[in-house]
């Protein structure tokens, strides 16, 4: 049981993106994507998800067996696979409660109605673990938030929705140190035997406080290295230089 | 916190929920009276001949029809589209000429399963205090809750207002909008029928809401009903509107007037929710004189119909009276809403507010048109207006054309307005969450609505919201 994503080409218009990426993210694992900017990470999430602004060109993305690429965007949600956005939408005039409720219902059969007494106890028990505000319920999805509010408002979503798969884009960007540890205790109290993590990240720091199993590292729509999660740290240490060099080796 | 519509049970949403396809179904018509096709003097007397009219209304009516006839049809400013009305093929008067039921038992049994599909009945029992049902040209069923009858209220069909209330009626009818006030407003005082005529008596402050609910059930029919409400020194009174038609091959008409006249002190709130079916020109003239401190607020649904043209108004006649209009209009694909508010500044420290809200789908297109009038010699006059209009797709087209006309300077005036569009953006973190398209678009067109809908007393609220949810995700694939 695994997300699985096999030589996956893309492009945006005529740019390749992607160049062939193979990854495996089983369940009860968290992995995790470092890399510069530009090289790709941001770019999976949206294919893996459904994003019309890519064309994949080749490869597969499989999700527990499930092709993921033939689904539409809602689809696959309710399939599994959650993205913690890097930059969230806002929704004016909906509220957080309904946006959520509304995303929720959708995975019930037809006819059948969300408890909303069970929901709003649900809801509230998690905004306690992210320490959010209960008037928070009532604002507009996003508008307004900082920026802490608005990734503490990822999490709580991903954490109603109980996905299978975690995809977390940059979740630590735009975060002072309070409210990363924050965010940190939402997904580590999220991560299980039963759901993988896919943790996108431009800094080590974010791995301090949610230990990956395994580093990847993106460069140039490949990637280029995996390791321990002590990748991170050497990459920490000594950057991505190593990249620049290793193409310049290779020319 | 908000549990917005959690609160309301299944029960209660299905009591007040009237959608566009469960107004869709007629019955075979069933009717003693029928003016005939087409419009001439011949047609008037047969209307006045058949509700017994007083010589007044006779007169009225014949000058209205010569209004009607010389004015020509607004398209040096409005749509073209008006030149597709056929006035030669409308029936202007059909009815089983029979005075209004006062018991829902009384009623002929097709009328009355009409009204029971619609909701009428449930609602009148749950929350109004009076109810009129026009079918057709004449209401079917009106009655008002009997302790309002003791306290002096007078809720009945503009027939029996005229006759029977003549020292009130008459010297209101046809003064806030005289009959040349447009070509619509003189086609309807030509062959008016139905609507109502309330009175609130001084410092009566009505409750629960009066409704009256516009029913067409016949093909190539005109209705124009006539409503003339006037709130006495210091009363209060809301009532609320609902209309729906089942779609015909040919067009329908509906050309209705609606006069206001809130005396001293008085509160009119007025609501509508229209949602004739998209064969229906819907073209209606509304306006409201308030008096000294007198408030009069228009809060105007419009999701129905092929071409709406309606600009409710407000006449700030005493000093300090405050008029409103809250406006939302939804114009999918052949539907072109051409909406706004006129406030007429004629006293000081009179203050006015307009917000509307827009949303265009599809090929649907939204107009907006404002007037604001402040004369030179007034002092201390305010006007807030703020449009927004919201773009589901490209073909959409929406147009804001606000008039402002202040003079002096002792007044404040502010305008704003925006364009929006329901990004791509928004809708890929939608459906990320499992939310499908069309559920998607229909929560962001609520969320750009809540702010007004909840002006909406919460029974309309809710409605209002499953029309929206409905419409849109009818127009998305």
């Amino acid at each position: 049981m695994s997300l699985v994503i096999k030589d996956l080409h893309a492009n945006i218009d005529e740019t390749q993106i992607l160049k062939g990426v193979n990854l495996e993210i089983p369940k009860g694992e968290v992995h995790a994507i470092m890399g510069p900017n530009g090289s790709g990470k941001s770019t999976l999430s949206k294919i893996i998800t459904g994003h019309d602004d890519y064309d994949v060109k080749s490869g597969t993305v499989t999700m527990d067996g499930v092709d993921l690429l033939e689904m539409d965007v809602d689809e696959r949600s309710r399939e599994g696979v959650f993205l913690a956005f890097q930059y969230p939408a806002e929704v004016p005039g909906v509220s957080n409660a309904n946006f959520i409720r509304a995303a929720l219902q959708a995975r019930l059969p037809d006819g059948e109605e969300l408890d909303a007494v069970a929901y709003y106890k649900n809801l509230y028990s998690k905004m306690d673990v992210l320490e959010m505000d209960r008037k928070f319920t009532s604002r507009a999805v996003n508008e307004g938030f900082s920026g802490g509010e608005k990734k503490r408002n990822e999490i709580l979503q991903m954490m109603m929705l109980e996905p299978k798969y975690c995809i977390l884009d940059e979740t630590d960007s735009g975060l002072d140190i309070d409210a990363l540890k924050i965010v940190a205790k939402g997904v580590n109290a999220m991560r299980s035997e039963e759901r993988g993590f896919l943790v996108i990240t431009h800094y080590q720091r974010l791995l301090d406080y949610i230990q990956p199993d395994h580093v990847h590292v993106m460069s140039d729509g490949q990637i280029v290295k995996s390791g321990g999660k002590d990748l991170a740290l050497e990459l920490e240490e000594s950057g991505y230089d190593f990249l620049k060099e290793g193409e310049l080796a290779n020319a | 916190m908000s549990y917005d519509t959690s609160t309301i049970d299944q029960e209660t949403q299905d009591a007040i929920s009237v959608d566009q396809a469960k107004g869709d179904f007629s019955f075979p018509e069933n009717h003693k009276f029928d003016a005939g096709v087409g419009l001439s003097s011949d047609t008037i007397d047969y209307i006045s001949n058949v509700k017994d009219d007083p010589d007044w209304v006779r007169e009225f009516r014949h000058k209205g029809l010569k209004t009607f006839l010389d004015k020509p049809m607004p398209t040096n400013w409005a749509t073209k589209d008006l030149e597709n009305i056929d006035f030669d093929k409308i029936r202007y008067y059909l009815s089983d000429g029979q005075k209004p039921k006062r018991s829902w038992d009384e009623v002929p049994p097709e009328v009355l399963e009409t009204f029971e599909r619609l909701g009428v009945p449930e609602q009148e029992r749950a929350f109004l205090a009076g109810v009129e049902a026009q079918y057709d040209s004449e209401a079917a069923y009106s009655n008002v809750k009997e302790e309002l009858e003791k306290d002096g209220v007078i809720f009945v069909n503009s027939t029996e207002g005229l006759k029977e209330h003549e020292e009130i009626f008459r010297p209101w009818f046809g003064k806030v909008i005289p009959t040349g006030d447009n070509k619509f407003s003189a086609l309807n005082s030509a062959v008016f029928s139905g609507g109502s005529f309330i009175y609130i008596p001084k410092g009566l402050k009505v409750k629960h809401p009066l409704q009256a609910y516009f029913r067409i059930n016949s093909e190539n029919f005109g209705q124009f009903e006539r409503t003339l409400i006037i709130a006495d020194e210091g009363s209060e009174v809301m009532y609320m509107e609902g209309c729906t038609a089942p779609k015909f091959e040919t067009s329908t008409l509906h050309s209705a007037v609606v006069e206001l006249v809130a005396m001293k002190g008085a509160k009119i709130q007025y609501i509508t929710v229209q949602n004739w079916s998209s064969n229906v020109f819907n073209l209606v003239t509304k306006r409201g004189m308030a008096h000294e401190d007198a408030e009069i607020r228009w809060i105007d649904c419009n999701i129905g119909s092929r071409l709406t043209m309606k600009y409710p108004g407000v006449v700030m006649k005493g000093e300090r009276a405050r008029g409103e209009v809250i406006s939302i209009a939804l114009a999918n694909n052949g539907q072109h809403q051409d909406t706004g508010a006129k406030m007429i500044h004629a006293a000081n420290n009179t203050t006015s507010n307009v917000v509307s809200k827009s949303i265009s789908v599809g090929e649907g297109r939204s107009t907006y048109r404002g007037q604001v009038h402040i004369p030179k010699h007034l002092k201390g006059c305010k006007n807030n207006t703020e449009c927004d209009a919201l773009l589901i797709n490209s073909h959409s087209k929406t147009d804001t054309y606000p008039a402002i006309t202040v003079r002096g300077n002792q007044h404040v005036t502010q305008h704003e307005a925006s364009v929006s569009q329901v990004s791509e953006e928004m809708l890929f973190y939608m459906e990320q969450r499992g939310i499908p398209e069309g559920a998607a678009m229909s929560l962001a067109v609520n969320g750009f609505i809540n702010e007004l809908a909840q002006e909406f007393p919460m029974e309309y609220s809710v409605e209002l919201k499953r029309l929206v949810e409905l419409e849109m995700e009818g127009s998305v694939g």
